[in-house]
């Protein structure tokens, strides 16, 4: 028996007064891997925003439990204190602020502290940075795939228990994809053998390609707002690429 | 000569500055140069003006320094210097050594500007030199290590003037970093600092200056700038801390072909300071240019004005004013007045002024590492104001980096 990370119950959120999702159910396990699926417009940004407790979404039903407690009403800062991780897909460009520095803080160093401890040089140097690119502003000018990986390097300085990933591999080159997938895998315990994995992730990804390379227990898809069918994951990819989300539409009358 | 700046300047004794509060210099004591002790070394001054001193980057210790000035409110106390390029001494003493030094004073600046620079002059002539330090590098010379001057106020009600002069000669490079601090027993005191560059051709000075002043503190610096051929200057400033008034705009003007100006300012209002700064380039020399960028933080009920003029006056010239703020409290103000001036053909002259808040996004991206939302704030700010300080030897620009990064701290 998996014991729960997650537990997401009768879930409806508002944004600006206008209804987004409900009637969400899910459930993440210690060490599973979820994926979610959908159209543009679906709500997943705004599933992925609420659980992180970002002020605009409003709960209007539903609870949040996380390693059994009550997560609903706590500051984001306290999800991210309790185990929560995100990659963004499109991060905001924050001036004058040093990434080496933020990684410091992400890592638990002081930031004054001079230095970078070796364990985190060494994770930087993986992920093909080096020290000049830790004296830049975090996100100003990176391009994409930097972004990306800087968003990875960030996670890994965290570790955090379930982590959440929008769009990890989009606008990255397929060599780099790699390197990414590489990365996500050690953040997820895949190194690990499935007994002994502890932490938990959810991945939105449009075209499921980084899925080659990050294997996902659970797959899920959201249409306006519902979760329409949960599944084993190439099936439902499969699924989706032969009739689109077409499918799914018909899926969701049935239920 | 100096007589003739003197007749300007008792012409010129209530007259008003164009802009902040008018001080009524009545209220303040004028003490005497020789009010407080001489040293040999800046560690011998008192452990209270070496404490402060460390706040506005001057070292007491003196270490990757090739000298250093201290002016306690009247009395030059202390001077040394330890590199043969460059020179560093009290007005009254260069005056005695150099006949020249005259034809240099009052000539970048007018005696006659307002009451400040009238006090200034007049009490020069009353004391046969008043505070001030003057300041050369010899030319061809490179000094890497910079020279440190400290204005220091350490008595109540005190008025401290001070003119100094700095002269770059022919390709030189020159470095200072000066820092201006009150005691911490004094609560109101007046600074007025007359400051006079020359930049001869092919030099090069850099000045960085961090203010800490106390909160009943009224401060009215009256800078000019002469840019020779193919010189240029440099001017960080750095103003963090409460203030009860400062009120300065410097006007370099660039006379030199190919010269070249650049202000950086980074202004932090805290409390009630009330923060009048600008600077002004007149772009005179065929392809001279100037960069000025600025950026200010309003809290509490703190006012910040935040000037710029730049003009262009003859063809090929450029120049660019950059203005941003962020107004972190509703009960205090800044006003950016970026000013472009244009009178030439083939020229190019820019600017660009934001004031707002800070993005909501960014401090959700910082909360969502784990940081509280006053961190993220408080870190956002600091990123704000930390602006690359260019021109600046290595030594030294890791020197100042560890400068601002300490006056940021208390933002």
């Amino acid at each position: 028996m998996v014991k729960l990370l997650l537990e997401i119950t009768d879930l409806a959120v508002e944004v600006n007064n206008k209804e987004i999702l409900s009637d969400v159910d899910l459930y993440i396990g210690k060490g599973e891997t979820h994926v979610l699926l959908g159209p543009n417009g679906a709500g997943k940004s705004t599933l992925f925003m609420t659980l992180l407790g970002f002020p605009k979404y409003k709960l209007t039903r539903g609870e949040i439990i996380f390693k059994g407690e009550d997560i609903t009403n706590m500051s984001t800062t306290e999800r991210v204190k309790m185990g929560f991780g995100v990659s963004f897909q499109n991060p905001p460009a924050i001036r004058g602020v040093k990434l080496g520095d933020l990684l410091k803080l992400e890592h638990g160093e002081r930031e004054e502290s001079q230095e970078i401890s070796p364990e985190l040089m060494e994770i930087v140097r993986k992920l093909k940075f080096d020290e000049n690119f830790l004296e830049r502003d975090v996100n100003l000018g990176f391009s994409g795939g930097e972004v990306k990986r800087s968003e990875i390097l960030q996670l890994l300085a965290q570790e955090p228990d379930f982590i959440m990933f929008d769009e990890p591999d989009s606008g990255v080159d397929i060599e780099n994809v790699e390197l990414l997938a590489e990365e996500i895998n050690i953040l997820l315990d895949k190194d690990k053998k499935l007994g002994r994995r502890k932490k938990s992730g959810l991945l939105i990804t449009h075209l499921g390609y980084i899925l080659n390379f990050v294997g996902a227990d659970t797959a899920h898809v959201l249409m306006d707002g519902r979760i329409a069918c949960s599944g084993n994951p190439s099936e439902i990819l499969e699924d989706i690429r032969k009739e689109g989300f077409k499918g799914c539409i018909e899926c969701c009358r049935m239920h | 000569m100096l007589q003739d700046a003197l007749k300007k300047a008792e012409k010129a004794k209530e007259k008003k500055a164009l802009y902040g509060d008018d001080i009524d210099l009545e209220e303040f004591i004028k003490e005497e140069a020789g009010d407080h002790e001489k040293v040999t070394k800046a560690n011998e001054v008192p452990k209270k003006v070496q404490d402060t001193l460390l706040k506005v980057g001057v070292d007491p210790r003196e270490q990757d320094r090739a000298g250093t000035f201290i002016q306690v409110d009247q009395s030059g106390v202390c001077s040394t210097c330890t590199s043969e390029s460059v020179e560093i001494m009290g007005m009254n003493v260069a005056l005695d050594k150099y006949g020249w030094l005259k034809d240099y004073m009052w000539k970048a600046v007018a005696p006659d500007t307002d009451k400040y620079t009238a006090q200034t002059a007049i009490r020069e002539a009353e004391q046969g030199g008043s505070g001030g330090y003057f300041i050369r590098s010899l030319p061809g010379s490179k000094e890497v290590f910079p020279l440190q001057a400290c204005m220091f106020i350490g008595d109540e009600k005190v008025m401290q003037t001070a003119h100094n002069v700095i002269i770059a000669e022919e390709n030189s490079e020159l470095h200072i970093i000066t820092g201006c601090a009150t005691g911490e027993d004094v609560s109101s005191a007046l600074h007025v600092g007359v400051s006079e560059f020359y930049l001869k051709k092919g030099s090069k000075i850099t000045f960085t200056m961090v203010h800490n002043w106390a909160e009943q503190v009224d401060v009215r610096p009256r800078t000019g700038i002469m840019v020779g051929d193919d010189s240029t200057y440099i001017s960080n400033y750095i103003l963090t801390s409460p203030v009860k008034s400062i009120q300065s705009y410097p006007t370099a003007y660039c006379t030199g072909e190919n010269s070249r100006v650049v202000f950086q300012s980074i202004l932090g209002g805290q409390k009630d300071s009330i923060l009048d700064m600008g600077s002004r380039v007149l772009l005179e020399g065929h392809g001279s240019s100037s960069e000025m960028i600025s950026r200010a933080v309003s809290k509490d009920q703190s006012q910040i004005y935040s000037r710029g003029h730049l003009a262009g006056r003859t063809q090929n010239v450029k120049g660019h004013l950059e203005c941003h703020g962020l107004v972190l409290s509703d009960d205090s103000m800044i006003y950016a007045v970026p000013e472009l001036e244009g009178s030439a053909t083939e020229l190019e002259l820019s600017h660009e002024a934001a004031v707002g808040k800070i993005s909501e996004e960014e401090v959700l991206y910082l909360t969502s590492r784990g940081l509280t939302e006053e961190e993220a704030a408080s870190m956002i700010v600091r990123g704000f104001l930390s602006i690359d300080i260019t021109g600046l030897p290595p030594e030294l620009a890791a020197e100042t980096k560890r400068m601002m990064d300490m006056s940021l701290k208390g933002m």
